[in-house]
């Protein structure tokens, strides 16, 4: 049989700056697109501070990892670790215990190509930083997700990554253009109304990139983070999951129009009896 | 034309202690090739020695009157260099060989100058993101997008900035007094022309967010609405 071109798609979701949101989108973009019928890996790259796995709610079952697959202690098989709520859903988790200098380029490629092989989606992770584990993540990407706080430090590192992710990547040296995507997280419209915060046109206007998504701040976040499932599976119609189902569903190239969806609309809706779309 | 991931190649001084003695060996040099520095880019490399930032300002003013303009400074702190020397440059490569080569395709954010003959001046159509550095001896650069806050611009002639310029923008960079700079929306960190320069506090409050040109006159760094 021939080698046919997979069609699989290679995101990498990055930020430079760490703690803005990149594990939760992460966790919560893949289950949105496995919800969707898609096949995904989520991958870990974020080797020595692995998080993506008490995300995901598989820390208890992990045994191989990246680097293991890497260095071929492991089949990527044995490493993949099936998600238990859906069945399309996988995790390829970091290692805790070793460092990123354990990434090899030619390693990751290998990986990164037998994952594409076997999936619809393969989301990487990427650990916070410029350095070796971030300019891996993205190396082998098609497509980047640049998670961004509305705040001028996280804008500034999103630039910084945005220049990378146009001149350290693959498809980069080879003249292509990588998909770039800002997916703002934590965001709060009262508090932007009032200046708090950056508004949404501010960081457009100086990332001069396409947006995925307006995550609204929400605890609902962090209790499913806690809980170890995504929010899109923990509580599908909280204002966080609905934002984060939206941008899977941009991701897939629907056109589903931008709004900033919100807790108190959607109590709202409940009272009156009405459903939100 | 799209310009990220290019390099130029650059002569690499490296003084040795004592300073003067280096001087003297120099001007030995130039007295053989006396045009031999002039309008090449220049890198000085202070591992060698140990200088403070005000000896590091009179290392360069003597090697200016030799007619040596230095585009950047390797092998010191850029946190001990203040914003009226050049800049430190990290990660530079070694070029083989001593003469000077066509420019090589690997490296980043630097921009490639073009053959002599052709007009010099330098389009980025792309937005400058934050931590690049385009750096053009040769001539004018225009940026057609927004230059970012930590990112610097640094020409031998004038720089024009259509977007927003955010981080630095420092023309006349080989010693043309007469260079300027212009943007659509100031919002610059420093700006700068033959070594003077100004940082955002030093500018008047009702020169932000609005098309600017920053120009030499006597001097003094002038900067001026441009609506």
């Amino acid at each position: 049989m021939g080698e046919m071109e997979s069609m699989a798609k290679v995101l990498v979701v990055t930020s430079g700056k760490g703690g803005v949101g990149k594990t939760t989108s992460t966790a919560a973009l893949g289950a949105a697109l496995a919800q969707a019928g898609q096949k995904v890996a989520v991958v870990d790259f974020d080797v020595g501070l692995r998080n993506l796995d008490l995300v995901m709610g598989a820390e208890r079952r992990v045994v191989f990892d990246l680097i293991n697959v890497v260095q071929g202690v492991a089949k990527l098989s044995q490493a993949l670790i099936r998600d238990k709520r859906l069945e399309t859903l996988w995790l390829l988790p970091a290692s805790q215990t070793r460092d990123k200098d354990a990434l090899t380029e030619e390693g990751v490629a290998g990986v990164i190509k037998d994952l594409r092989d076997k999936f619809d989606w393969v989301i990487c992770d990427s650990p916070a930083g410029i350095e070796r584990g971030a300019t891996l993540a993205m190396r082998f990407a098609d497509a980047a997700v640049i998670v961004t706080n509305p705040e001028v430090s996280s804008v500034r590192d999103s630039d910084r990554i945005i220049g990378l992710l146009d001149s350290k990547t693959e498809k980069a040296e080879k003249g292509q253009r990588i998909d770039k995507h800002v997916l703002i997280t934590r965001y709060d419209a009262q508090r932007a109304a009032r200046g708090e915060m950056l508004n949404i046109e501010d960081v457009l206007d100086i990332l001069s990139t396409p947006l995925l998504g307006i995550i609204p701040e929400s605890e609902e976040v962090l209790r499913a983070s806690n809980l170890g499932s995504p929010i899109t599976l923990n509580n599908a119609t909280s204002a966080p999951a609905r934002a984060y189902l939206d941008a899977a569903r941009r991701l897939k190239g629907d056109d589903v129009p931008m709004s900033i969806p919100s807790d108190r609309k959607g109590l709202l809706d409940k009272l009156f009896g009405r459903r939100a779309a | 034309m799209r310009l990220h991931g290019r390099s130029l190649m650059a002569f690499v001084l490296s003084p040795t202690a004592p300073i003067t003695d280096w001087l003297a060996a120099l001007d030995k040099r130039s007295r053989t090739s006396p045009a031999f520095f002039v309008g090449r880019p220049i890198i000085l490399d202070l591992a060698a020695v140990a200088l403070n930032e005000s000896q590091i300002g009179e290392l360069i003013t003597q090697l200016t009157e030799r007619g040596v303009r230095v585009m950047a400074l390797e092998g010191t702190e850029a946190d001990q260099i203040g914003p009226s020397l050049p800049p430190v440059l990290k990660r530079g490569r070694q070029a083989n060989g001593e003469t000077v080569l066509p420019p090589s395709d690997k490296g980043v954010a630097t921009a490639r100058p073009r053959q002599r003959q052709e007009p010099s001046s330098l389009l980025i159509e792309s937005p400058v993101r934050s931590g690049q550095s385009i750096i053009f001896p040769n001539g004018d650069v225009t940026v057609l997008g927004s230059v970012a806050s930590g990112a610097e611009v640094v020409a031998g002639g004038s720089i024009h900035i259509y977007g927003a310029l955010r981080g630095r923008a420092m023309g006349g960079s080989m010693g043309n007094a007469r260079a300027r700079i212009f943007c659509s929306k100031n919002e610059a960190e420093l700006v700068s022309i033959d070594g003077y320069y100004r940082t955002a506090e030093e500018m008047d409050a009702s020169l932000r967010s609005r098309p600017a040109q920053c120009w030499l006159e006597n001097r003094v760094l002038a900067i001026a609405a441009l609506d």
